[in-house]
């Protein structure tokens, strides 16, 4: 063995090739099996794709570094499970790219915080969290309300996202803009929105003012929209078992 | 410096920044199309490639330097590297411990998105991985492969593409970030473009460094060397894979990830997990299988023991990243092997660890004396200790309490500042005089000092943390009698705020060591060039040895 490697240690490409190789084998082992074994992800036939305006919202929450705090991943332990909700399932990110499980939790998680507090409550926590939570030590992102979101090129990420798998139809891209302005305009004229996106659309002033569509309507849109894009976590959350806790009462 | 390029070494250089200048100017008419930021880091680019350009132009006409250049090493990038290594280590650590400051007082910044803590906490991270880390495994490693094939550089002019190259990436990243610009890929933030470009620069590194390993007149390929293959060779397949995505318009930043999901996430960490392993394990223990054995004036204490823990952390490292999943929607058979791996991961680990230790025996005097000496080997010790910590951390059902809390953080810092930084900071202690050609650093006692602060700076920091991880993740998991949870979710928030104020202190030290070192650094390269005494350095090979 060592002997073979005194030989290895003298020819630089062939040592560079080992390392190729020798380095490849995990990563081909454990992750392109995930692609094709098919019990990897749950199916839904009825999933939910982002509409434009969440879509904008989650590239603000991106932008911001929100998933730096803020994980996206109930784990199959019981605490989490009556802290936050049913444990995350894979079907649920299909559509995320990139996802945003995180890695750390100096706030909650937010994987299910879709319809837990209003949107009133939402805009004024996100001018300043500690408005509404004394002790929160969230940052301050007054400049929300003020800035108008960009809609002209959002058919543009919608088709991105098509070339990468979301099944978004030539009608969601070619009305990507109008219908990320409709969203946060209820009482303009809303029937296209429904209609490519389902009924369960929210479509309301995300941000309180009707007149504009600030990025605090996409955020908030995004953050209500979280945890509802599929209905199988609650009905697996039933059925399958989670870890017990391991504290002692 | 530019002096000591050939005619031809100035022209390659003047026609590749004319060409990046153009690039950038495309880039701001680009965005400015469609008011992206792509604007902004399209004039960044042409700012940047002028400035360069500015730089080139100042010795450009001078004659073609002498054909003895050839007669000795090619180290006017490793002394450039080193300096921005500082730079940016400075830089970082600034941004590190503000948003550490910002965890305890939320409002100590300014009324501005770019200072808000989720865009500084990717400057601070990648200020300090690629900034810092990046600048130091480029600058030494030209330095140790130079060495250790007793063979100069092939050319002088890819040396300089690839640092100023390197340094334009971690520009942009950063800046990136400043204005909002990121993919949300941890460690892997950069956008399209600025991947492409590090893929660029990454290949001329790697074919600069076999060029070079081809024109040794060592038969053998010293154990740092293989090391340093590794990192540029497997830092390149994750980079490429982990950022494949499908850009939303040539004209903007934006872009989406090829894979989503549970794919993405498994793609991710296993990126995540070996940039932590290739980039911060297998670059740095390059610099500790040269520099410490020459500081220590002892040879490696085990040749076999080099090359298990070489081929153990290049083969098992890259199983582990599934450990960041557990209980996650990853499917359990990719966690358990995850988990598998990672436990195994210690033996190599340690191993790379004890033949460093082991290496200092009858030297030990000298790390009692020699700061420098002892900055390398209390980094061993660190590396040994945090890769003990990995693994148990890993192990699944210690993981249900970490994962998420701010242990993690402690363990990356116990690595960061423990492993990589004191690396890091006792090679280019032990390199500086041997580049410069000084008979000693500035100050001694000045490096005593830092490593004091350093090591105060990272226990403080690492206590704070596993204290408030190991508390967060109690209170998290907490029922009271009545079967339900104890603690809201702020409650163990606040429960946090001393150990953030303790962990911004020790993070105030670590800073100012780092700063008490660049002053070292630049005192010492302003005093007079030292002639007589022996420098420690390799010296050229005469080319008159029969033996070759």
């Amino acid at each position: 063995m060592f002997g073979t490697h005194y030989r290895l240690e003298r020819k630089s490409i062939v040592l560079a090739v080992a390392i190729m190789v020798v380095a490849s084998i995990g990563g081909l082992i454990e992750i392109a099996p995930l692609f094709t074994i098919d019990e990897t992800v749950e199916t839904d036939p009825d999933m939910r794709v982002y509409t434009p305006l969440e879509l904008a919202g989650r590239n603000i929450y991106i932008r911001e570094g929100c998933y730096a705090c803020h994980s996206q991943m109930i784990r199959t332990l019981q605490d989490e499970v009556e802290r936050y909700g049913p444990y995350s399932l894979a079907v649920e990110s299909k559509y995320d790219h990139p996802m945003l499980w995180g890695s750390k939790r100096t706030g909650p998680d937010l994987a299910r915080v879709g319809g837990k507090y209003s949107d009133q409550w939402h805009a004024a926590h996100l001018r300043n969290p500690r408005d509404v939570v004394p002790e929160s030590i969230m940052p301050r992102y007054p400049w929300l309300d003020e800035t108008p979101l960009h809609t002209s090129h959002l058919g543009d990420d919608l088709r991105a996202l098509r070339k990468v798998g979301v099944p978004y139809t030539d009608d969601m891209i070619a009305n990507a803009s109008a219908d990320a302005v409709a969203q946060a305009s209820p009482d303009d004229d809303t029937a296209g929105l429904v209609e490519r996106y389902g009924d369960a659309t929210q479509i309301r002033a995300f941000d309180g003012d009707q007149r504009t569509v600030s990025e605090m309507d996409a955020l908030v849109a995004y953050l209500q929209i979280l945890g509802k894009l599929s209905t199988v976590p609650h009905q697996a959350a039933a059925t399958t078992p989670v870890v017990p806790p391991v504290t002692e009462r | 410096m530019v002096s000591g390029l050939t005619v031809s070494e100035r022209q390659w250089g003047m026609a590749i920044l004319v060409i990046l200048a153009f690039i950038g100017l495309a880039m701001a008419a680009a965005g400015a199309s469609r008011a992206d930021p792509m604007q902004a880091h399209g004039f960044i680019v042409l700012l940047f490639s002028l400035a360069v350009l500015g730089v080139l132009l100042r010795g450009f006409f001078a004659p073609e330097p002498p054909e003895t250049r050839l007669e000795s090493y090619y180290d006017d990038p490793s002394k450039v590297g080193i300096v921005v290594a500082m730079v940016w280590a400075v830089f970082a650590m600034f941004v590190g411990d503000w948003v550490a400051w910002l965890l305890a007082f939320p409002d100590l910044t300014f009324d501005a998105a770019w200072s808000s803590f989720g865009r500084l906490r990717p400057v601070h991270t990648t200020g300090i991985i690629f900034g810092f880390g990046g600048n130091a495994l480029i600058a030494t490693s030209f330095h140790v492969m130079q060495r250790t094939s007793r063979a100069r550089m092939p050319d002088q002019f890819s040396p300089w593409f690839v640092l100023i190259g390197y340094n334009l990436f971690c520009i942009l990243a950063v800046t990136g970030y400043f204005m909002g610009i990121t993919q949300s890929k941890e460690y892997a933030e950069p956008e399209w473009y600025a991947d492409i470009w590090l893929v660029i620069v990454w290949v001329t590194y790697l074919l600069l460094y076999l060029r070079t390993l081809a024109r040794r007149k060592e038969p053998h390929i010293y154990v740092a060397n293989w090391y340093y293959l590794a990192f540029i060779i497997v830092v390149a397949i994750l980079h490429i894979v982990n950022n494949l995505a499908v850009p939303a318009s040539f004209a903007g930043v934006k872009s989406y990830s090829l894979f989503s999901g549970v794919q993405d996430a498994m793609t991710q960490w296993w990126y995540g997990h070996n940039a932590v392993a290739f980039f911060l394990t297998a670059g740095f223990l390059g610099m500790l299988y040269y520099y410490l054995p020459k500081r220590a004036e002892r040879p490696i204490y085990s040749y076999r023991m080099s090359i298990i823990g070489f081929w153990g952390i290049t083969f098992f490292y890259m199983w582990a990243g599934s450990h960041h999943l557990h209980y996650t929607a990853l499917p359990q058979w990719v966690q358990t092997l995850g988990m598998t791996f990672s436990v195994m991961l210690l033996v190599p680990s340690w191993i790379a660890a004890a033949n460093a230790l082991l290496t200092l025996n009858g030297a030990w005097h000298k790390v009692r004396d020699d700061a420098t000496l002892r900055f390398m080997m209390m980094a061993a010790v660190f590396y040994g200790l945090s890769t003990f910590e990995g693994s148990f951390m890993a192990i699944r059902s210690v993981n249900a309490l970490s994962h998420y809390t701010d242990w993690t953080i402690g363990h990356v810092h116990a690595g960061a500042m423990g492993w990589v930084a004191l690396i890091t900071f006792g090679s280019i202690y032990a390199v500086v005089p041997w580049l410069w050609k000084r008979e000693r650093m500035y100050s001694p006692a000045l490096v005593e000092v830092h490593f004091w602060l350093a090591l105060a700076g990272t226990l403080i920091y690492v206590f704070a943390m596993w204290n408030s991880g190991i508390i967060q993740g109690l209170m998290w998991r907490t029922y009271n009698d009545s079967g339900t949870l104890t603690y809201s979710f702020l409650d163990s928030m606040v429960a946090m705020h001393p150990y953030y104020v303790a962990r911004a202190i020790g993070g105030l030290l670590f800073l100012i060591g780092a700063v008490v070192g660049c002053y070292n650094i630049w005192m010492t390269i302003r005093r007079p060039e030292h002639t007589s005494a022996p420098s420690g350095d390799a010296p050229f090979p005469s080319t008159l040895q029969p033996a070759e």
